[in-house]
């Protein structure tokens, strides 16, 4: 088992969400993470879906998307050759003196704050899962109260664009 | 950027273009005389589309949500309508329907239960690639979510079982919807597709444009192989010493039936046919093997098992064919064609990976071993040959008879087949009357063979066999069922009678659920529970078929004996103004023989219970070579 990131171009469709979540749910896979959005054509929308597979599961379950009638193309993104973020925000434990050690370490992670309550701070960043799990732990002993976080986004380096030969709808 | 996911890369992607309409659509217009649309309800636009996508028939039952579609399809010339007893009926229908005639089946059901009815047919057209297109009303728009009166969400509830869906909620909309539908049921890999709309959909009204360019940019299916493919499957067979041809039905979907006897003939390969793939290559061929699988041949299943090569094409590696995987056809090699990406690889690691259309692909491999691989042509294959021929001879299909004076099933079937010919077309449900159709009748032309393959339907067999008779009026259609199928769909029989559908029923009547019966004797130790249905001999026989086929305004007959099935065949072979139902009275006991049991490896067949076949001279042979 090993982790993949798939970017989707689908048609920005109703129930186009659906039927690539049951598809996946029903071929016995789990999703890791999932980002939906539109894209810079307005009919297309871009699904972001990392999942745990091995790799023959793995191709097993690029053909079955592929057989959505809605879905128009799918690439393996390569953490080497992608550029991926994550958005997360906690709600932080924070009294008067916790508050300026808070206030560093999200510094170090080029975060900020961006909610202060009388005894809770509010902290967001962005970036690799990675970095995001490191802040969690640097966070945690502060407590958190809450987490809420973005699926991952990721897009291919370089000048091609995922859009380019994409058909026209 | 990212590699693109791993997949076999198609030579050249086809582009579907939507069914040509029936008739012709008019030459674009000049402007000089352009004519504003024509403005029609959604309901008359179903209609119109239907009618000029060369639908003639649809199997359906009105309903609250579906009411404004059946009222300009009473006035319809072109589209005949057939009113079923059930929903689940007009599914199956639009199946036999197509699975006979290669044509989009149609059926029309409304939302909510009509719908829901539907489920069971459209599963069986997806796992069996059959190309149906479901039509079913919906509540208005502006009522879905609210749990109206019959409001159900049918599309999503079958998303897992449809190729595709559309909910369409404006009536500009239909006539895309319908020609999208129609076009990727019957394309690339065939399948059911389901258009779900609204009522008040089909009661606006809107202008009437035909969608001269299908909107699915993400359809597009591999019809042409690769050449690099093929040269490497060349290759493969040009080095096999025993390979087999492992077909599904895929050749029948894809009208590849003499591209396949052309590359087997020219090849001398043996060919062994799946159960979905029966009547693709003829049963009376000498270079046929039967049937591979649970009840498949010995020759079949051992021709697998000791296979340096399997040529597979349209078939998909199915656990009812494999057995246990890990030990399924060990020393073999594998060709994989199908139209269908996802299939390859799926179950088992194919050597030579081809997509594409099964005809253009045995059209393309035959081109190839003649012009690269001509001593192909030549081989003959002798010494494999003469191993697979004392197996078809030492271990044919066979049966023993009944001690207790009953009919023998395999004995009524293969009379049945003998008395009305190849030109008939076969129906069957699930379960051992289905086994022993495909065993005893003798298949030499496709579509000639319906049955519930991948889902395993009880009840498929009479509205399929209805279905079918429709889209082939010429041939006679049998359904051969059994005593508890039967009594799932039985209904039809009323659609039948009063539509003037000749249909046969041949109920092989062991008063059980019998393949359920077999395996509690082989696996539960004898022990039957609830799988008695007593409907025959020495039972309450409720119910009496003879007298439910009279009820219905069938001919009834029971037979009982095997000296009385040819003269009831012959009866009911003679009688056009109304279906036939025979009741053959056949013994419980009877098995279903050769048998893989579920799980286990093929090596492991028994051609009778607890008949092992000896391969030992055959491993010799082996070990030495």
């Amino acid at each position: 088992m090993s982790r993949h990131t798939l970017s989707v171009l689908v048609e920005n469709k109703p129930g186009v969400l659906t039927r690539f979540t049951g598809l996946i749910a029903r071929r016995g896979f789990n999703i890791h993470s999932l980002a939906v959005g539109t894209t810079e054509r307005e009919e297309l929308s871009r699904i972001t879906v990392v999942v745990d597979v091995g790799s023959v599961a793995l191709e097993q379950v690029t053909k079955q998307l592929n057989k959505l009638v809605n879905v128009i193309k799918i690439v393996e993104l390569e953490p080497e050759a992608s550029v991926r973020r994550a958005h997360m925000i906690f709600k932080v434990r924070a009294d008067a003196a916790a508050r300026p050690q808070i206030a560093s370490a999200v510094e170090m992670f080029r975060g900020h704050i961006v909610d202060v309550g009388p005894n809770t701070i509010c902290v967001e960043a962005t970036g690799e899962r990675s970095k995001l799990d490191a802040l969690r732990q640097v966070l945690e002993p502060f407590g958190i109260k809450e987490i809420v976080q973005s699926g991952t986004v990721a897009i291919g380096r370089g000048s091609k664009s995922m859009t380019d030969r994409a058909p026209r709808v | 950027m990212g590699s693109h996911a791993p997949a076999p890369q198609p030579a050249r992607q086809a582009v579907p273009q939507p069914p040509t309409p029936s008739p012709a659509p008019p030459a674009p217009a000049r402007r000089s005389d352009y004519h504003e649309p024509e403005m029609l309800t959604g309901a008359q636009a179903v209609v119109r589309t239907l009618e000029r996508l060369g639908v003639d028939t649809v199997f359906g039952l009105p309903g609250g949500t579906i009411l404004p579609t059946y009222d300009p399809l009473l006035d319809s010339e072109k589209v005949n309508h057939v009113l079923v007893r059930h929903e689940q009926g007009a599914g199956h229908a639009a199946e036999g329907y197509a699975a006979a005639t290669g044509k989009v089946g149609v059926c029309i059901a409304t939302s909510g239960p009509g719908a829901t009815n539907l489920v069971t047919a459209i599963a069986d057209a997806h796992m069996d690639s059959v190309p149906i297109m479901a039509i079913t009303g919906q509540q208005a728009s502006n009522m879905l979510g609210t749990d109206a009166f019959q409001e159900a969400d049918i599309v999503g509830m079958t998303m897992p079982v449809t190729k595709h869906s559309f909910l369409v909620t404006r009536a500009e909309d239909i006539p895309q919807a319908i020609v999208s539908a129609y076009l990727i049921a019957s394309t690339g890999r065939p399948g059911p597709v389901l258009v779900d709309i609204t009522k008040d959909a089909q009661a606006s009204t809107a202008p009437y444009v035909w969608p001269e360019e299908p909107q699915l940019p993400g359809y597009r299916p591999v019809l042409k192989p690769h050449a690099k493919q093929i040269r490497e499957a060349g290759r493969l067979i040009a080095g096999a010493r025993r390979p087999v041809f492992y077909i599904g039905g895929g050749v029948i979907r894809a009208g590849a039936e003499e591209e396949l006897l052309a590359l087997a003939e020219a090849t001398k390969i043996p060919v062994v046919t799946t159960l979905m793939a029966r009547g693709a290559f003829p049963d009376t061929h000498n270079q046929h093997l039967g049937m591979p699988g649970m009840h498949g041949t010995v020759a079949a299943v051992a021709s697998f098992q000791k296979a340096d090569l399997l040529i597979a094409v349209g078939t998909r590696f199915d656990d009812r064919v494999t057995g246990d995987l890990s030990s399924f056809a060990p020393r073999a090699k594998i060709i994989h064609a199908d139209i269908d990406p996802a299939e390859i690889g799926k179950n088992r690691f194919a050597d030579v990976p081809i997509v594409g259309d099964a005809a253009e692909v045995l059209r393309q491999l035959h081109i190839e071993l003649r012009e690269h691989q001509p001593e192909v042509l030549e081989t003959g294959y002798e010494a494999w040959w003469q191993v697979l021929n004392s197996w078809k001879s030492t271990y044919p299909l066979g049966y023993e008879h009944n001690s207790e004076g009953l009919c023998d099933p395999e004995y009524v079937i293969k009379r049945i087949s003998a008395l009305t010919g190849p030109e008939g077309i076969y129906c069957a449900g699930v379960g051992q009357h289905q086994m022993w159709a495909s065993q005893f009748v003798t298949y030499d032309r496709p579509r000639s063979w319906l049955n519930s393959g991948g889902l395993g339907t009880m009840g498929y067999a009479v509205p399929a066999a209805m279905g079918a008779k429709v889209g082939e009026p010429e041939r006679q259609v049998w359904a051969i069922d059994g005593d508890g199928c039967f009594q799932m769909t039985n209904q039809e029989l009323a659609t039948c009678v009063i539509n003037k559908i000749p249909i046969k029923v041949a109920i092989i009547n062991n008063s059980s659920l019998g393949m359920v019966r077999q395996w509690q004797t082989l696996f539960y130790d004898g022990r039957y529970s609830h799988s008695e249905l007593n409907t025959g001999h020495n039972t309450a026989r409720v119910p009496d078929f003879v007298k439910l086929a009279e009820a219905y305004g069938a001919l009834g007959l029971r037979v009982e004996r095997n000296e009385d099935v040819d003269a009831a065949v012959e009866q009911a072979l003679q009688v056009n103004d109304r279906p036939v139902v025979i009741d053959f009275t056949v013994p419980p006991d009877a098995m279903v023989w050769p048998m893989v049991a579920a799980g286990v490896s093929n090596d492991e067949i028994q051609y009778a219970r607890d008949l092992r076949p000896d391969f030992s001279a055959e491993e010799e042979e082996e070990g030495q070579a």
